[in-house]
């Protein structure tokens, strides 16, 4: 061995540095949230009782109303929000990192406030709420996934509301001709994956601007869609009346108080998702392909050096991407038994792209980023039919604002991968 | 196994990069491949490897033709390669890092999970057998360079590497790491594996091969025992006989000028980078700081420039505070700048070499002519400069980026030292240039010396430091670890080294002596002078 100075010379005094504590920006993001908690929905909470409605229409068990009292409720969730502020500031103070549980549940608690607040005094169906929320958030996830499937490999998917809005038409189109809603959600991920090829081929073979790319397929099949729609499907409109694919009650499980109608009386699409959503975080993250993946869209040269063919696993991600991004728009048409309209995807894709940094570009985070956008948005529509004190534009807004100042101060900085966007040339 | 070239020849546009060039390496031996930056080592490294495919020529194993279409290929046939710049996936652990691309898997088949246990497994099996301690956990970004070295050896090894190719290994070590990485290769020889060792230093060359091949300007240009004379090595790199070092009169120290004080730089995430560094510059001496890349050195440049945000300290230049100050004011009190990254933040390579002469002044006379650009006066000052700085060049037009490196460092040179300085900070100022424009980049700088200016050196190459130091700090981890003037202590190389590791330098002497280091010895063996080589 070594007949030289001792392997890893220490080093005493210098390599003790001083114990860092990390930023106390996330503390006063919660801090701020807290007091806005108290003086909103404790201060100026309304005074009646705002009621959830527990049981959904044909839930087995059935479950009296849950009235919350609107100031008190209020005022004991505002002092329980401070209260976790104290948790994770002397968690910082003791640099140690905060309890897992801590944020997570301040949000939790925050939304439940929140909503106690807009209801004020009215009754709202829990069950609505949620399950409408997670009919919502469908295509926003399975357009988040489309983004983690492509970016996780090194291609900015901006093309995720053109694939949405190709895969609605043609689903559509396809159940109409075929009279099968089966056909139809088998032609939806196709569609999407064609547009998925058309970025593979500009953005990988031709080393066109990624994004550019993108925003132009977007606008390319909207004008198309818009076309088709306003001259075949106009001129035969039994082309677009496809049959749609309902709720399924998934027996035993869609009887599960409250949860069970949410999560388990849904369409099939929606089922499709949760399948989805496992298989693509075990394949990035347990598989020899998520690994292989990985590498590429972080260092797509040393991948290179370990002979894996970088530019072909791009090509293959991008497609897959574009067929998830399609699935979620079968759910806009099949899943919601409605017909092909122009512009269906109304800017969804881009919802998805926020909903997939916002996740951190993780299948799970993601997920959850999606329904909360959902959630937000069906309070909004919810909340629009019944008399709130809060102007429905501002509800409409509040959700994207929450998100913005928790990313900002929460998240914190969200790594893309490092070669995200980075076309990859060989020498 | 033994490999074995023949006419190898590869083509950049009009640029060969490799020139019919034939080479045999032996089973067991570690040959190492010398030449200067730009000669075409790395370049046949990368042939041999799969990545370029050669215009002319055949690789052959054990007297077989072997065909590359990529790297794959080249690893199945038993050839690894370290490359200079880590091929390391920072967010990755050690062990995905080195079975990638090659992974155990478990359950069902076609499903591919991975075997991460069996990964970490295998890692701890081959470090254990090779001597090589790495953490199969660690996440690479976390990991020192010389670790990561380490982690690059291991996923050749795992692919069952015969011939190993190492890529200029020791740029990035401290003279510690080259000896650990010296008896790494020791092993590795002994167990039957060939090592192709590709470098620049004529030091360490002496220290380990068994036998030498030399090659300029993209031939081989000779083959050398590794007894040969130090300058000898030195001639057959270059070309023509070069003076190894730099001459240079003891420094006439004037007053203290420059004066750093606690001075504290934080990154984006808060860390304190630099972490309280004093230190103090003389008229007509060159202090030089010296540490492995990433200990805090380049913050500590871009901090007194006023490059770097969250400073913290004092930074006097004579009465003036330059800390808070923007960088335009501060080049105006005087300071002058070679950036590390010269054609990313040192030139704007589009821009003709009379503009990037004048980055600094072209807002005033005599190159201002009211809202616009005199170009007659750029121009007269581009021709002078050029002659004076010897920039070889078609004419001022010329785009800057076109130049070679040698050439874009003089244009660089020229802009920073042809005003009146009271500061002149350069850092790596000559990674990567050919001998001829080391020397002259040196002789200017010592001459900028003589001349009286306080001049901050930055370099990891301790042949540099050593060069060119009247006194040395050493950084480690954001802090000075010590002071060393030049000419206190015998076996200085040494004692830097260790200091390179955070050992301070009380500690760093006693260690030295106890430890000579072997490239030392070497050089001591042979008799020769311990001349400076960069």
């Amino acid at each position: 061995m070594s007949t030289s100075a001792p392997a890893q010379p220490t080093a005493p005094a210098a390599a003790a540095a001083p114990v860092e504590r990390s930023s106390a920006r996330p503390v006063w993001v919660m801090a701020a949230f807290a007091a806005l908690a108290l003086l909103l929905f404790g201060g100026f909470g309304p005074a009646g009782s705002s009621t959830f409605a527990l049981s959904g229409g044909g839930a087995a068990v059935s479950l009296p109303d849950l009235p919350l009292p609107g100031r008190p409720s209020g005022w004991v969730i505002g002092l329980a929000c401070v209260a976790l502020v104290v948790v994770v500031e002397l968690a910082r103070r003791a640099g140690r990192p905060a309890p897992r549980w801590a944020v997570p549940l301040f949000a939790a608690l925050w939304v439940v406030g929140f909503l106690v607040w807009v209801v004020a005094g009215q009754r709202i169906s829990l069950v609505g709420l949620l399950g409408g929320g997670l009919v919502l958030a469908v295509p926003l996830v399975f357009g988040a996934l489309s983004g983690v499937v492509s970016e996780r490999a090194g291609v900015v998917n901006i093309a995720i509301e053109g694939q949405l809005l190709a895969g609605a038409f043609l689903s559509a189109v396809v159940a109409s001709a075929t009279d099968s809603a089966w056909l139809g959600l088998l032609a939806a991920p196709l569609a999407g994956a064609l547009v998925g090829l058309l970025l593979a081929i500009f953005a990988i073979r031709y080393l066109v601007d990624q994004i550019i790319v993108g925003v132009v397929l977007n606008v390319l099949v909207l004008g198309l869609t818009n076309y088709l729609f306003s001259t075949v499907l106009s001129a035969d409109r039994s082309l677009n009346s496809p049959p749609g694919l309902g709720p399924v009650a998934i027996p035993l499980l869609s009887n599960i108080p409250v949860l069970g109608p949410v999560l388990f009386n849904q369409s099939v699409i929606v089922y499709l998702m949760y399948v989805a959503v496992a298989v693509v975080h075990v394949a990035l993250f347990r598989t020899r392909w998520g690994l292989r993946v990985r590498a590429v869209g972080e260092h797509p040269r040393a991948a290179d050096t370990v002979g894996i063919n970088v530019n072909r696993t791009r090509f293959v991600n991008v497609l897959i991407a574009g067929a998830l991004a399609g699935l979620g728009g079968a759910m806009l048409t099949l899943g919601a038994s409605l017909a092909f309209g122009q512009n269906m995807s109304a800017g969804k894709g881009y919802i998805a792209l926020a909903a997939m940094i916002f996740g951190r570009y993780s299948p799970k985070g993601a997920l959850a980023a999606a329904l909360l956008f959902g959630l937000a948005t069906n309070l909004q529509d919810i909340l629009s039919s019944i008399s709130t004190p809060v102007p429905s534009q501002f509800l409409l807004m509040a959700p994207y604002l929450a998100t913005v100042l928790a990313v900002a101060g929460l998240v914190g900085r969200v790594r893309a991968p490092a070669a995200d966007g980075q076309p990859y040339v060989k020498q | 196994m033994e490999l074995a070239l023949e006419g190898i020849t590869k083509r950049f546009g009009s640029l060969v990069a490799n020139d019919g060039i034939d080479l045999v390496v032996a089973p067991g031996e570690v040959h190492c491949l010398l030449g200067e930056n730009g000669a075409g080592k790395s370049t046949l490294m990368n042939v041999i490897y799969g990545l370029y495919r050669p215009d002319a020529g055949r690789i052959l194993v054990d007297g077989r033709p072997l065909e590359l279409t990529g790297p794959g290929d080249a690893m199945a046939a038993g050839i690894g390669m370290v490359h200079q710049h880590f091929m390391l996936v920072p967010v990755f652990t050690v062990a995905e890092n080195v079975v990638l691309g090659h992974e155990p898997t478990k359950g069902p088949k076609g499903v591919g999970l991975l075997d991460l246990a069996g990964a970490r497994r295998r890692v701890r099996e081959l470090s254990d057998r090779y001597g090589l301690a790495v953490d199969p956990d660690a996440l690479i970004e976390d990991l020192p360079v010389g670790v990561q070295q380490r982690v690059e050896i291991l996923k050749a090894l795992v692919r069952d590497a015969k011939v190993l190719i190492l890529d200029e290994p020791t740029a990035v070590l401290t003279p510690q790491e080259t000896d650990e990485l010296i008896a790494i290769m020791r092993q590795l020889t002994a167990a039957g594996t060939s090592i192709v060792f590709i470098t620049h230093k004529l030091r360490e060359v002496r220290a380990i091969a068994d036998r030498i091949t030399v090659i300029r300007r993209g031939k081989v240009v000779g083959s050398a025992d590794p007894s040969a004379p130090e300058n000898e090595l030195a001639a057959l790199m270059v070309g023509r006989s070069v003076s190894l070092g730099v001459t240079k009169a003891p420094p006439k120290t004037g007053e203290v000028t420059v004066r750093v004080r606690d001075l504290v730089v934080r990154d984006h995430a808060g860390t304190r980078v630099v972490d309280g560094v004093d230190l103090d510059i003389a008229r007509g001496e060159v202090l030089a700081v010296a540490g492995v890349q990433g200990n805090g050195q380049t913050e500590l440049t871009e901090a007194i420039v006023g490059l770097q945000d969250a400073v913290t300290g004092s930074i006097r230049l004579g009465e003036t505070e330059l800390v808070g100050l923007r960088t335009r004011e501060v080049l105006d009190a005087g300071v002058g700048f070679v950036p590390e990254d010269r054609t990313h933040d040192g030139l704007v390579g589009t821009f003709s070499i009379e503009e990037n002469l004048v980055l600094d002044r072209h807002r005033a006379a005599p190159f201002a002519k009211g809202p616009a650009l005199d170009r007659t006066a750029l121009r007269a000052n581009a021709t002078q400069l050029i002659g004076d700085f010897d920039v070889r060049a078609s004419g001022p037009e010329v785009a800057a980026g076109t130049l070679s490196g040698g050439n874009q460092q003089k244009v660089v040179l020229a802009r920073e030292l042809s005003r009146p300085l009271q500061l002149f900070i350069a850092s790596q100022p000559t990674r990567g240039l050919d001998v001829g424009s080391i020397e002259f980049v040196h002789r200017r700088i010592v001459a900028e010396r003589d001349a009286g200016t306080p001049v901050l050196i930055v370099s990891t190459e301790l042949d540099e430091v050593l060069a060119l130091a009247d006194r040395i700090a050493v950084m480690y981890r954001g802090r000075v670890v010590g002071v060393v003037p030049a000419d206190r202590h015998e076996n200085l190389r040494d004692v830097l080294g260790l200091m390179m590791a955070g050992v301070p330098e009380a500690e760093a002497v006693a260690q030295a002596a106890a430890y000579p280091s072997e490239v030392e010895a070497a050089a001591a063996d042979a008799g020769d002078d311990p001349v400076v080589t960069t």
